[in-house]
């Protein structure tokens, strides 16, 4: 039987549509250009302009501050509360799983606008604190949905037989259960920490003077497209970093599946 | 302790750290959007005391039903193109051989990694009147050297395409998979022509994945406000420019809360819908495992 060609074609037209800006980007972060319109030659230009530029290293620390820090609370929370969705099927756990599930699909301004209209009734000061609790709250759903899957093919018995010959809660626990959702909580982990450093929406509503993050760096530039070569250049180390580490990622999944 | 009380002890020490955190800081955050509607604003930007309806009032501005409509649609175009290119491409991942689809879906994936900022601003420089597209666009003579790619309707769809596609492809791939595709051919044997079993026999068949993807674009999409903000123009806002306006440029908070009130109800409604289409067969709710 004869296959179309379009599921194939589609499939192309797809990954070119993906590659292509990028491509664009990281090119002109080289090209002697302003607007990279025409090529004018190829200079580091770019590169050194932006290594000058100590806001964007402030912002960075700021960025990797919170992620840590979301990241560890999240994976925690999100552990525990995929745990508790796997565990038991009661109705207290549906109210559990819509409470995950929302924060999903609801759109990052809501959530940004609904927080920092709750810090500034609760009187907190905005900053990395806020920041922190803010990315905490949608890290949560990605790390428990993450460690949910890898629960379901989790064969629960192995808990039975180590209590069995005589393993205590903790025991259990620590020696049996995390060992073995350590690749779930890693993948949850990761997934979290990019997420925390790539936000920009929700972290640009509840940062204040001082608490300047990577994203909400870039976007002012970019907003007031001055330097842009030089986001170019930033946009172009960011690129490599992240898929650096998918690839890396990807490899070590592979590794301890073999 | 009966083993009964056990495990309900045990079911209560592992539910109530996440539920009460997304108690505090999802649930509370969202109900204060729709009582700080009714709350005047004070001189300083913040929140006055009392309670008033001239929020409620003013959100009946005559320049808000163009941008709802805006928004509205703006979100269905964006999901339509992307079912229409997710599902062939859902299609041919799925059919493909097991290394060849390894490859195709971490590159659909790695987009997704990507700094969302970048990708957007990417398009930036690719659409910018100075930039790259617009030059060889015009050296062929498809446009004209005064068409402007940027700032417009049709930039922002684009754009928002780009950044929700791989939201798209990935359930309907994880759906695509699952689907018996010797179904095809027998429906190809019984003389049913290649799109007829295609929209009558695969399409029914990933419903589910088809659903997901719905969710997972359209309703992010309706709260859109980096996309229009950065290759929109002044004539293209949507509803999340609006929230963002009133609260840093104008910072009356009451007044971008009545738009978000708004804006949570108009979310709510294609969430419950697709909900209970989910639930209709029996099916669990939506899952996002599929993205990760």
């Amino acid at each position: 039987m004869k296959r179309s060609v379009i599921p194939l074609l589609t499939t192309l037209f797809v990954l070119v549509f993906f590659y292509l800006p990028i491509v664009v980007l990281v090119v002109n972060s080289f090209n002697a250009s302003r607007f990279g319109g025409t090529w004018e030659g190829s200079t580091l230009e770019w590169y050194r302009m932006l290594f000058r530029e100590t806001s964007v290293w402030r912002a960075l620390r700021n960025t990797l501050i919170i992620a840590v820090g979301a990241t560890f609370a999240s994976v925690v929370l999100g552990t525990t509360a995929a745990f508790a969705l796997h565990r038991y099927h009661t109705r207290l756990q549906r109210l559990h799983y819509t409470l995950i599930y929302t924060p999903l699909v609801v759109p990052e301004i809501l959530m940004g606008m609904s927080l920092l209209l709750f810090f500034v009734a609760a009187g907190f000061e905005l900053g990395l604190f806020t920041i922190f609790l803010a990315h905490t709250t949608f890290c949560i759903s990605y790390v428990a949905m993450v460690v949910l899957a890898r629960l379901q093919d989790f064969d629960f018995s192995i808990i039975e037989a180590a209590q069995d010959l005589g393993a205590g809660w903790w025991t259990t626990a620590w020696r049996v259960l995390l060992p073995l959702l350590a690749p779930g909580l890693a993948a949850g982990g990761l997934l979290a920490f990019t997420l925390s450093i790539d936000d920009f929406v929700i972290t640009f509503f509840v940062s204040g003077p001082g608490s300047t993050t990577l994203p909400v760096r870039i976007y002012s530039m970019i907003k007031h497209s001055k330097n842009m070569p030089m986001i170019n250049a930033l946009s172009a180390i960011l690129l490599v970093v992240t898929f650096a580490a998918v690839w890396g990622s990807q490899r070590l999944t592979k590794e301890s599946h073999a | 302790m009966t083993p009964a009380r056990r495990a309900r002890w045990t079911e209560a020490l592992v539910t109530t750290p996440s539920l009460a955190w997304l108690l505090v800081f999802f649930v509370v955050p969202t109900v204060i959007i729709f009582a700080i509607t009714f709350k005047p604003v004070d001189l300083y930007g913040g929140i006055g005391k009392g309670w008033t309806l001239d929020t409620l009032k003013s959100l009946f501005n005559p320049n808000y039903p163009a941008i709802v409509w805006r928004t509205v649609w703006l979100s269905l175009a964006t999901t339509a193109v992307c079912l229409i290119l997710a599902v062939p491409c859902g299609y041919y991942v799925a059919r493909s051989s097991d290394r060849w689809r390894q490859m195709l879906l971490l590159l659909i994936i790695l987009p997704f990694w990507t700094s969302f900022l970048v990708r957007v601003f990417a398009w930036k420089v690719l659409l910018h009147p100075e930039g790259p597209l617009k030059h060889a666009l015009a050296a062929v003579g498809l446009i004209g050297p005064d068409t402007l790619l940027l700032y417009n309707e049709k930039a922002i769809l684009l754009v928002m395409v780009y950044t929700f596609l791989p939201f798209a492809i990935l359930p309907i791939y994880a759906a695509a998979e699952k689907f018996d595709f010797r179904l095809l051919e027998a429906a190809r044997d019984l003389g049913a022509r290649p799109l007829r079993a295609f929209w009558s026999v695969f399409v029914p068949g990933i419903r589910r994945g088809l659903l997901t993807a719905v969710l997972v674009v359209f309703i992010p999409a309706l709260g859109s406000y980096v996309i229009p903000d950065i290759v929109g123009g002044p004539n293209s806002e949507m509803i999340g420019n609006k929230i963002a306006q009133r609260t840093f440029s104008d910072r009356n908070l009451p007044h971008a809360s009545g738009l978000s009130a708004f804006l949570t109800l108009g979310v709510l409604l294609p969430l419950l819908l697709v909900l209970a289409l989910q639930r209709k067969k029996g099916e669990e709710a939506p899952s996002m495992q599929e993205v990760s």
